[in-house]
């Protein structure tokens, strides 16, 4: 493609190597055409597709701190040395941020220049015509014969103006040159759009860049799970995990309410290959947009959050909340209440932690599972074979000693620490396991106490997120699209008409056309425009002698579209 | 309350399936045929050629070498007999690639009835587990080869996406077979109907780049080779266009498919938003989308780039298309995230 060479070499011509000049000022200019040249954009782009891998192949802090502090325990060689080039931090790390930023750099400095060249060429007129029009890729020539032209009165001006309002009917701005000549003229060009779509799909990039920023200073999101019954209230002391943007404040936070009345959930029961996958998850929920406003019943879903005070609030998670009651050795109550079990598969098959700091004068905690549906295989090995409650039962170990929670350390309440504690139940010593149905009550060994199962309820765990920018990144990244679309669809073509009397009255026009950047159909274009042409001067449609010329032309210059349309194989 | 899964139906839908398969691998072979004739065909006309030592141009030319006859006559054998756009009505009938085309139209329209026969068994889209992303994008891959095929000649890659079809099938039905089944709740959304239709529409057409990328790279070292006076060795590929017309057109198509993933990217995004509250959270489907973006992005730079037209671009192509697969296979079965519904 001859002139889509010549157009790349256009624009690929601030890629060439420039010999810079000496001087600060010179080096500068010459690191900033490096910078913002097309094949320093492309090596970022591809720099940058690389630097995104890392983050899928190790596990990264933002999504999973826990598995990297246990990578960073399985590999005390290697991980630390991950860790320094910030392999488990790699979308904020500092080589992954200096590739994109240099990238936007350049973006700016290769958008800025266009726009302005843009601007321009919005505000001028098409481009002179040049001097020999069957130059141009596409070209041709239309007559029209004395007698026609004389019959309509038609002179080369009228002709050029009529040529420039057909042209205008098809969408191209136009102008007439050299009018009252015996040769008049037509510039026209059609196809802006395609420019300016690119520069608003680049621009807009950036403007999703700073959206994502903004929405990482000013937002937050935190996590909370709520047991059937209880109420989560939006203040910092009512979240399990908080993680505020950098420029958060506390007062940011509204403080509405959240209860939860009761989770349905539905489990598939009719199909055998899908037995117990689940159908559905909802949770009735009454909400209160501060203390003392008014309440209202809302419905949660997974696909489905629920808006209140500035927030989204989403279903990410459900479970098991066992209710436990555990005596001390005197009698008392140390601890009561449902305990969050954690489900570890689609059976519901929970681990279950449970403390009780209070006991006296030994403290006590139990580690175990919870089985919706537990059965007993044949080697004794307890598991769920459902995951609805038709069998609900706790396997429990228990300990007693110090639970290290005095010491100020922030402890996981879903990890219970047993290498400090003695050992009281487990299928390893005499006294087994603790096995308790709803409604059961085990007397722990040594008098230590007791441990009752209550109930069951269920629990949902929510995310809640606030971000103040993220209708900004939206509408950027539409804009991008459309942006896009506009750059890579509409075809930017200009143009040029140049009639050419005879002395006997005949007419000739003369026309050529050119595309910018990639165009597969500026040839029907050409063919369109002959037509239009023709049949506004009404000649009797010529297909010998020129058209071949065209077309040989048109191959000769590589456009690569035959005029063959017959299918006959 | 959704009505239940109709078990009978989905058994059907899976033999159709089988019996689509079948009718692939019969187009396939006959595919593999066409190119392996036209080649002795070729062969032949050569043959006779170098008997009769560039007689007469005109009556060689109209024996019909599968190509413009011009070409023939020369004395070394130009590296391209195929019309160069694509059209048709040049060279010669090639009656087993029509055996081919229609034996594939069958094979789409049975792999068609398997697929809407699936979504009735299981009231909805049927694209809900890896199953059904492949026997789903398969059909789109043959479907949209299909009425590219109405347009441009491009029967020449006709065995290689016809083989990539058979593939995907057979990963299907082997690799991931799956029962007619509901949706789980984290796919119960409307965004799955938009996000993943595009997402398989775009990438079977990155499918059919990718076939005519690898043939660009080896018609671009076939072309050198000829130009150095070397033997032809792959002579099959005469029924290939050049490389530079294989490059427009695959730029055209991947343009298009682009303009579609950047779609499914941003669909994705607003459907995480919903679904797990935030729009983008470098989960490893999500950095795998983007390093997919980013490569074709820099492919659509290369084609605007001194010195990355051609075979770094087709390079490119093929590197995307390769993340595709990747995203596809390797990081739904391997890595876990929070797209790990793939029903594996
Ligand atoms: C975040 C980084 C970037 C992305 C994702 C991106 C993406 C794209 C895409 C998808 C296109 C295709 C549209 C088209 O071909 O018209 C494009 C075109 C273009 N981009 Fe970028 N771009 C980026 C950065 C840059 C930079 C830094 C420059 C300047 C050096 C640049 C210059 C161009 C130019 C000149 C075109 C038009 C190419 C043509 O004529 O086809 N881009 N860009």
């Amino acid at each position: 493609m001859k002139q889509d060479t010549d157009a790349r070499a256009a624009s690929g011509a601030r890629g060439d190597v420039v010999v810079p000049e000496l001087g600060v000022v010179g080096s500068l200019r010459w690191a900033w055409t490096q910078l913002t040249s097309m094949r320093t954009a492309l090596f970022l782009l591809l720099l940058l597709a690389v630097g995104a891998v890392p983050g899928s192949l190790f596990p990264q802090r933002p999504a999973n701190p826990a598995v990297v502090t246990q990578y960073l325990q399985d590999h005390p060689d290697t991980g630390p040395v991950l860790d320094w080039f910030q392999l488990f931090d790699v979308y904020s790390s500092v080589w992954f941020s200096a590739i994109y930023l240099l990238l936007f750099i350049s973006l700016i400095g290769c958008v800025v220049p266009r726009a302005r060249a843009h601007y321009r060429a919005v505000r001028s007129t098409p481009p002179r015509t040049p001097k020999r029009l069957s130059r141009l890729p596409v070209h041709g020539t239309v007559e029209v014969p004395a007698e026609e032209a004389r019959a309509v009165g038609l002179t080369p001006s009228s002709a050029a103006r009529q040529a420039a309002a057909v042209l205008r009917k098809r969408g191209y701005r136009v102008d007439v040159r050299d009018d009252g000549t015996a040769q008049p003229s037509v510039g026209a060009e059609r196809g802006l759009a395609k420019e300016f779509g690119n520069l608003v799909f680049h621009i807009s990039l950036m403007g999703v860049l700073v959206a994502v920023a903004i929405g990482g200073l000013f937002g937050y999101t935190g996590q909370k799970v709520v047991v059937e019954g209880d109420t989560f209230v939006n203040t910092l002391i009512g979240y399990d995990s908080f993680s505020p943007g950098s420029n958060f404040s506390d007062d940011r936070l509204e403080p509405y309410s959240i209860r939860l009345d009761a989770f349905d959930v539905r489990f598939d029961r009719e199909q055998e290959s899908n037995y117990g996958q689940p159908l559905d998850f909802t949770a009735n929920l009454t909400t209160q947009d501060g203390p003392g406003a008014e309440e209202e019943q809302q419905v949660l879903k997974v696909n489905a959050p629920v808006s209140i005070g500035g927030t989204n609030v989403y279903l990410v998670g459900n479970g098991y909340a066992p209710v436990v009651t555990v005596r001390d050795a005197e009698g008392n109550i140390a601890s009561e209440g449902p305990v969050v079990a954690v489900p570890s598969d689609g059976l519901y098959t929970s681990l279950i932690v449970i403390k009780a700091p209070d006991a006296q004068p030994d403290q006590l905690g139990f580690v175990g599972f919870f089985l919706p549906t537990a059965f007993v295989d044949e080697e004794g090995v307890s598991f769920s074979r459902d995951p609805d409650p038709f069998n609900p039962q706790l396997n429990l170990n228990s300990y007693y000693g110090d639970l290290g929670l005095d010491d100020g350390t922030p402890e996981n309440v879903y990890v219970l620490d047993t290498e400090e504690l003695t050992e009281l139940n487990s299928r390893n010593n005499d006294d087994g396991g603790i096995v308790l149905s709803v409604g059961q009550t085990y007397d722990l060994p040594e008098g230590k106490g007791s441990i009752t199962f209550d109930g069951l309820k269920r629990y949902i765990a929510l995310d809640i997120h606030h971000d103040p920018a993220k209708v900004g990144a939206f509408v950027f990244a539409m804009l991008a699209l459309f942006g896009l679309a506009a750059s890579l669809f509409i075809a930017r073509r200009r143009l040029w008409v140049r009639i050419t009397g005879h002395d006997d009255g005949g007419l000739v026009a003369e026309y050529g056309l050119l595309a910018r950047g990639e165009d597969h159909r500026l040839q029907d274009e050409g063919l369109m425009v002959r037509k239009l042409l023709e049949d506004r001067w009404s000649v009797p449609e010529v297909t010998t002698g020129e058209y071949r010329v065209q077309e040989a032309a048109s191959s000769a210059a590589g456009t690569g579209q035959s005029q063959n349309t017959t299918k006959d194989n | 309350m959704p009505q239940p899964v109709n078990a009978e139906l989905g058994q059907a839908s899976e033999l159709l399936m089988l019996l689509a398969s079948i009718a692939y691998v019969v187009a396939f072979i006959f595919f593999v045929l066409d190119l392996v004739r036209s080649s002795t065909t070729i062969n032949a006309v050569e043959a006779r050629l170098a008997s009769e030592q560039a007689a007469s141009t005109r009556s060689l030319a109209s024996v019909g070498a599968g190509g413009g006859g011009s070409t023939v006559a020369e004395a070394r054998p130009a590296p391209v007999t195929a019309d160069d756009s694509m059209d048709y009505g040049s060279g010669a009938r090639r009656g087993t690639a029509r055996i081919a085309v229609a034996l594939t139209v069958l094979a789409a329209v049975i792999h068609g009835a398997a697929v809407v026969s699936r979504a009735f068994a299981a009231h909805r889209v049927p694209w809900g587990n890896m199953y059904e992303f492949c026997t789903t994008g398969a059909l789109l891959v043959s479907v949209i080869f299909l009425i590219t095929l109405t347009r441009k000649d491009l029967r020449f890659v006709g065995s290689f996406v016809v083989g990539l079809v058979v593939v995907m099938l057979c990963a299907a039905t082997v690799g991931f077979p799956t029962p007619v089944s509901r949706l789980i709740p984290a796919l119960q959304s409307y965004w799955l109907i938009v996000h993943v239709s595009i997402a398989v529409a775009s990438s079977a057409i990155f499918t059919i780049t990718f076939a005519m990328s690898v043939l660009q790279l080896l018609q671009t070292s076939r072309e050198a080779k000829l130009l150095a006076g070397k033997a032809d060795t792959a002579k099959f590929l005469r029924l290939v266009p050049s490389a530079l017309s294989l490059e427009n057109l695959s730029y055209r198509l991947n343009a298009i498919a682009f303009v579609g993933w950047t779609f499914t990217v941003m669909a994705g995004a607003i459907w995480a938003e919903q679904a797990w509250g935030r729009y983008w959270g470098w989960d490893t489907k999500e950095v795998w989308s983007f390093v997919i973006w980013t490569v074709y992005a820099g492919y659509l730079h290369a084609r605007a780039t001194r010195g990355w037209t051609g075979t770094r671009a087709a390079w490119l192509s093929i590197v995307g298309y390769l993340c595709i697969v990747f995203n596809f296979t390797i990081v739904n079965i391997y890595f876990s995230g929070l797209h790990s519904y793939a029903g594996v």
